[in-house]
């Protein structure tokens, strides 16, 4: 118990004196997840609007690959992604392995079906609604995404933010293919992770602190955003 | 009372007659329109009457292009329906679809898909259906009668040539009925062809200048409205009239 009020002590110290290392990974963790999510909005929210819109013979198979991925454990993601990446890999020739793009290409197979798959579910019940309207209205297929989209964006946002908290939480995927290295790809989960195995814990928690305060922040805000859009 | 906001001149009636050939529309196995044909020449208010799952909605939803007959065409003077067409009318749905916004926004939504864009004036319109106290209400707080007008005023937006009701003032109070029909009698004025599905006789007798009576997806009188309420073509339209249809 001395031990925890001690590291406690400690990690508030590191955090307001603005230690350097800390914010180095903070930021770091920030940064590569940011990427990982814009990426994963990109691909995913067309995806899903697709998906959404469409009928066709592959469509339930594709569904089910995205639900089965949404579930899927990120050290196997990690697995995946370094098998292809690694000196030998089909990938290998891009020397990728150990860099943050790598991360932020692990982070985004995690995060992508997440927004793919609930997004399509969202576009798909807004869809059925709108279908007569926009017929008698004869709307392209493009507006009609747009309005699909701009009509379910606080649904919208609050898969945007779990697929976030999705990011910055995973520790599996990024030590496999970042490699936890120093000043270049050590991130919020993966310092916790190794600070803890040396018995540094005062910096593991300070970390956790920072990480509990991102992901309850978030969380926060999408049940604001949530009872906000509940009101209009 | 109600200005319209309508200051281009009088349609000339260029989408008449409309006309169907014998039209089929199937679905399940079931035939839920059975081989209609008929000729629409009327340049007033057309008014369908029949029972609840008579097919009168889905009559509509045919001339309006959103289902596509099994068998059978339907022309407008003279022409398949095409998009051409479809982009001069409008349809007001029995079940209000408004899009989650407020309500101007859903008339200005509209105005987004048009190339090039007219002018209508948005906020006149809200006046006429009665609802410009209410234009930055979130449409999905609106009452299920101010729904209807909402969505009447949006039909209303893109000007149409042809005005396709479904059941537009089932779920208004008396005033606002009033309010509605006297819009709609001022865009009949103005050459713009209406065929408006109704449950309330009083209602087709004031406005009807000619009743199409559907029972079971076949058509049973297309007359006058002054025929159809004294000498109806069909005994089923006789019990309806007299409120003793049994099915
Ligand atoms: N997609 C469908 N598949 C099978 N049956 C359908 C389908 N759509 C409509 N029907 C049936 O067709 C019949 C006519 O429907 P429609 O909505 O046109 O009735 P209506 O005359 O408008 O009735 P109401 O006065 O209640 O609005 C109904 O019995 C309905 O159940
Ligand atoms: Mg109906």
């Amino acid at each position: 118990m001395q031990l925890f009020s001690e590291s406690l002590q400690t990690a508030f110290y590191l955090i307001v004196s603005g230690n350097s290392d800390l914010f180095e990974i903070i930021m770091l963790s920030i940064k590569v997840s940011l990427t990982s999510l814009l990426g994963s909005i990109v691909i995913g929210l067309p995806l899903g609007a697709f998906l959404a819109i469409h009928r066709f013979r592959l469509r339930s198979i594709i569904l089910s690959i995205l639900n089965a991925l949404m579930g899927m454990p990120p050290v196997v993601v990690g697995l995946i992604v370094y098998l292809y990446l690694s000196r030998s890999g089909p990938l290998g020739f891009l020397s990728l392995l150990y860099t943050p793009t790598a991360m932020i290409i692990a982070q985004m197979l995690l995060v992508i079906p997440i927004i793919a798959a609930l997004s399509t579910q969202i576009i798909e019940d807004l869809h059925i609604e709108y279908r007569d309207l926009f017929r008698s209205l004869n709307v392209s297929t493009f507006k009609a995404i747009m309005a699909y989209i701009i009509d379910a964006r606080m649904s919208l946002l609050t898969v945007i933010l779990a697929g976030f908290g999705r990011a910055i939480s995973e520790v599996g995927a990024v030590s496999i293919v970042g490699g936890n290295i120093d000043h270049l790809t050590r991130v919020m989960t993966t310092a916790i992770a190794l600070e803890t195995s040396r018995g540094n814990l005062s910096l593991a928690l300070a970390l956790g602190f920072i990480l509990l305060a991102i992901a309850l922040g978030v969380n926060i805000f999408a049940v604001k955003v949530k009872n906000w859009a509940m009101d209009k | 009372m109600f200005e319209t906001s309508y200051s281009e001149a009088p349609f000339k009636f260029e989408l008449i007659p409309i006309k169907l050939r014998s039209v089929s529309f199937q679905k399940l196995g079931n035939n839920l329109i059975d081989d209609i044909s008929l000729s629409i020449n009327s340049k007033g208010i057309t008014i369908i009457l029949g029972p609840n799952g008579a097919g009168k909605s889905i009559l509509m939803r045919l001339l309006h292009g959103l289902e596509k007959p099994s068998s059978g065409e339907v022309l407008f003077n003279g022409i398949n329906l095409n998009n051409t067409i479809r982009l001069k009318q409008a349809m007001v749905f029995q079940n209000a679809v408004l899009l989650r916004r407020t309500a101007i926004e859903n008339l200005s939504f509209v105005v987004s898909l048009q190339r090039p864009k007219q002018t209508s004036n948005l906020n006149k319109l809200l006046q006429e259906v009665g609802l410009y106290e209410k234009k930055n209400l979130p449409a999905r707080r609106l009452s299920g009668g101010e729904k209807q007008r909402l969505s009447l005023a949006r039909a209303l937006v893109s000007r149409p040539e042809i005005l396709l009701l479904d059941e537009p003032t089932a779920s208004l109070d008396p005033y606002s009925v009033q309010m509605i029909e006297t819009l709609l009698i001022k865009l009949r004025n103005q050459n713009t062809k209406i065929i408006f599905i109704t449950h309330d006789l009083n209602q087709a007798r004031r406005l009807a200048e000619d009743i199409i009576f559907i029972h079971k997806g076949k058509l049973e009188a297309y007359q006058s409205a002054r025929e159809f309420f004294n000498n109806p073509e069909s005994k089923f339209a006789q019990a309806f009239v007299q409120g003793k249809l049994i099915f």
